[in-house]
């Protein structure tokens, strides 16, 4: 055998160089604190959380759904209402975390049960429609949700307070960074499962897959399930970020849309993937065009002179020229998950 | 108003609503029915449009002529051919160089190429709003909603009497129904229509029977754009207000007709057109205005779990 080959496998992996790239922050934020880099780079690691979720969905099973943005939601405000003093359960921020998973996961039965049977383009209307409806019932049920204003002040997920009662940044991102890598960690392990087989059987073809015994509607459940646990977590670690659940409109049709972004430019059904896609699509969306934005402003441009030099008017150009872009030149994404013949779409 | 009166006067509201929608539904359902693909970009190709009438109106300087007066008349006429030429163009060109090359990739790959089309034009709409002209209000923000000139008077057609029926609802009525039958002419009449029908029911069979499969779907995609474009004209003269992010909700609205009627049936389309608008017009009275959009996606979700094929579709098999 080649001595060479053996030294090859201590070669970092493309996960494992994504996860090098990842701890970047915390070495920038030891030197430099006053940059914050923990706190710019923290939504980068929840929306690979969201990008998780879409991609056990659209990229193992080959559903598209277009409401990840409503399970975000749904995990956001059982967050909320979880802990919250003006509600009676007051749980700790880290129990109420899981319980926003299995909510999600209810959610994802609750819609999943009468709709999997439909098509994939009609799934992915329905799905739509889900994620108006939920944004609607949160904004007008003021009651429970409290309309515009949001549920707030939530806690913090804290390992080691401070005096203040808070994490240090560097602290609280590497918690989210661990939340991260556990949930990487189990998808790869799940692709190889007997789950994570069937359901790209299904994904590829769904006849096939019935006629060798897979229970094809169950196991798509199993996936909308998942997914929609995943992207609960994410929206609870989103407000629990944020310490709000901010207001309704924050998960609409475009929150879906840059999920999508973050699955199909970085390669569907690939963990690595993911993690590149979310690098690279919110890294833009809320680093590069913010600090865009601050520089500009500063420099005393600003957007009601000319609507071209406000650099967040360019947010749904980017997120649809990312789509187009992808479909045409690279169907399977920047890091696609093997090297394989047609789309995996 | 007595109740009655009330009812008598949502329906038709809801009914010259239901015929835009019907409009904008036609250009979903012959798409879906002749290459499978939900063309997300369609109710943002119409925002463009509503669009393109007010700056038609602003650079041509027709924005103070008295409603109903021979000017307005003279400028509405020259809308209805400047709008849906553009947006027939606009669609053509978005068929030719984002949905063609992927025609033969997997289902999914159009559909996201669609959605990538249809924020592309959310963000035009919004920088074409921001464009420095007179009718867009210089110094307001590009994401506010602009207004459009009132060019048809509000005077009552039918006197004293409390229901109103003013020359908008006219204009919707006499516009739409030649339209349409001129469509249903073109679809089952001509041989064009004839290789649209062909290619629609089996794309294979109609490029081996001699018919360019391409240009034929070229042609619908203008035809979707011109529908397009006469609703946005309607709508901007019937609403008066013009806005960016418009397009999702009437696409939406539109879609969801297209789907109830039996999508790739222009008459369901049409039908499924005007119950959308009445749902939307008897919800906004007797349930509350913030549901409205909720029901119609209830309905949606309804229809599609309980009858695919829509009201007078047909139900087809999945091809293997």
């Amino acid at each position: 055998m080649n001595p060479l080959s053996k030294l090859k496998s201590f070669a970092p992996s493309d996960l494992q160089k994504i996860f090098i790239i990842l701890m970047l922050p915390v070495f920038i934020e030891m030197i430099f604190p006053s940059l914050g880099a923990c706190d710019r780079f923290k939504p980068i690691l929840v929306f690979a959380v969201l990008g998780f979720g879409l991609n056990v969905v659209t990229g193992y099973c080959g559903l598209l759904n277009l409401g990840v943005a409503a399970f975000m939601a749904i995990g956001a405000y059982t967050f909320g209402i979880l802990t919250v003093s003006i509600y009676p359960f007051q749980i700790g921020a880290w129990p109420a975390l899981l319980v926003s998973c299995c909510a999600g996961a209810a959610a994802g039965v609750a819609l999943g049960l009468p709709t999997l049977r439909l098509r994939g383009d009609y799934l992915a209307i329905v799905t739509l429609g889900f994620g108006e409806i939920v944004q609607d019932i949160l904004r007008n049920l003021e009651v429970i949700t409290k309309g515009s204003q949001g549920i707030n002040p939530l806690p913090r997920l804290v390992v080691f307070p401070n005096e203040r009662g808070l994490d240090s940044p560097i602290v609280s991102y590497l918690v989210i960074l661990c939340i991260v890598m556990f949930v990487a960690w189990t998808m790869r392990n799940l692709e190889r499962s007997a789950v994570g087989r069937a359901w790209t059987a299904v994904r590829d073809d769904e006849l096939a897959a019935g006629c060798m015994g897979v229970p094809v509607v169950r196991t798509k459940l199993k996936a909308f399930a998942f997914g929609a646990a995943l992207c609960s977590l994410a929206g609870a670690l989103w407000a629990s970020g944020l310490g709000s659940t901010g207001e309704p409109g924050n998960f609409d049709f475009a929150l879906s849309i840059l999920a999508l972004c973050i699955v199909i430019v970085g390669g569907l059904g690939s963990v690595a993937g993911v993690l590149v896609g979310a690098i690279i699509m919110v890294g833009f969306n809320s680093i590069v065009l913010v600090e865009l934005s601050e520089r500009l402003g500063a420099a005393g441009f600003s957007g009601t002179q000319n609507v071209f030099a406000s650099p967040a008017n360019w947010k749904y150009f980017v997120l649809g020229a990312a789509l187009i872009i992808t479909m045409r030149l690279r169907p399977n994404g920047l890091l696609p998950s093997k090297p394989s013949e047609g789309g995996v779409l | 108003m007595t109740d009655i009166e009330v009812l008598i006067q949502q329906l038709l509201t809801g009914l010259s609503n239901g015929m835009i929608i019907a409009l904008i539904a036609l250009g979903y359902t012959m798409v879906f029915g002749i290459i499978e693909l939900i063309n997300f970009a369609h109710g943002d190709l119409f925002m463009l449009g509503c669009f393109a009438a007010l700056t038609a109106l602003g650079v041509s300087g027709m924005v103070d002529v008295e409603p109903g007066g021979i000017a307005s008349i003279i400028t509405i006429a020259a809308l209805f051919i400047i709008v849906p030429t553009f947006c027939a163009t606009i669609n053509w060109c978005v068929d030719r160089y984002a949905y063609r090359p992927l025609r033969n990739s997997p289902k999914l790959a159009p559909l996201v190429s669609a959605l990538g089309v249809s924020f592309i034009f959310i963000n035009i709409g919004l920088f074409w709003g921001g464009l420095p002209l007179e009718v867009f209000g210089y110094g307001s923000a590009a994401a506010a909603p602009k207004n459009f000139p009132a060019l048809l008077p509000f005077d009552n057609l039918l006197g004293d009497s409390a229901i109103f029926v003013t020359w908008r609802e006219l204009l919707v009525v006499l516009v739409t129904i030649p339209i349409l039958a001129a469509l249903l002419y073109f679809v089952k009449c001509t041989a064009t229509g004839k290789a649209l029908r062909a290619t629609a029911q089996n794309p294979t069979a109609a490029r081996l029977m001699g018919i360019h499969v391409d240009s034929v779907i070229g042609i619908t995609f203008i035809i979707g754009g011109a529908l397009a474009g006469v609703a946005s004209v309607v709508y901007a003269l019937t609403y008066n207000t013009v806005f960016f992010q418009m397009g999702f909700r009437v696409g939406v609205d539109a879609f969801t007709a297209a789907v109830l009627g039996g999508i790739g049936n222009l008459a369901g389309a049409c039908l499924g057109g005007l119950l959308i608008g009445l749902v939307r017009a008897l919800s906004d009275q007797y349930i509350a205005t913030q549901w409205t959009n909720s029901v119609v996606f209830g309905i949606l979700i309804v229809v599609l779990i309980f009858r695919p094929s829509g009201l007078l579709g047909s139900r087809t098999r999945e091809k293997v």
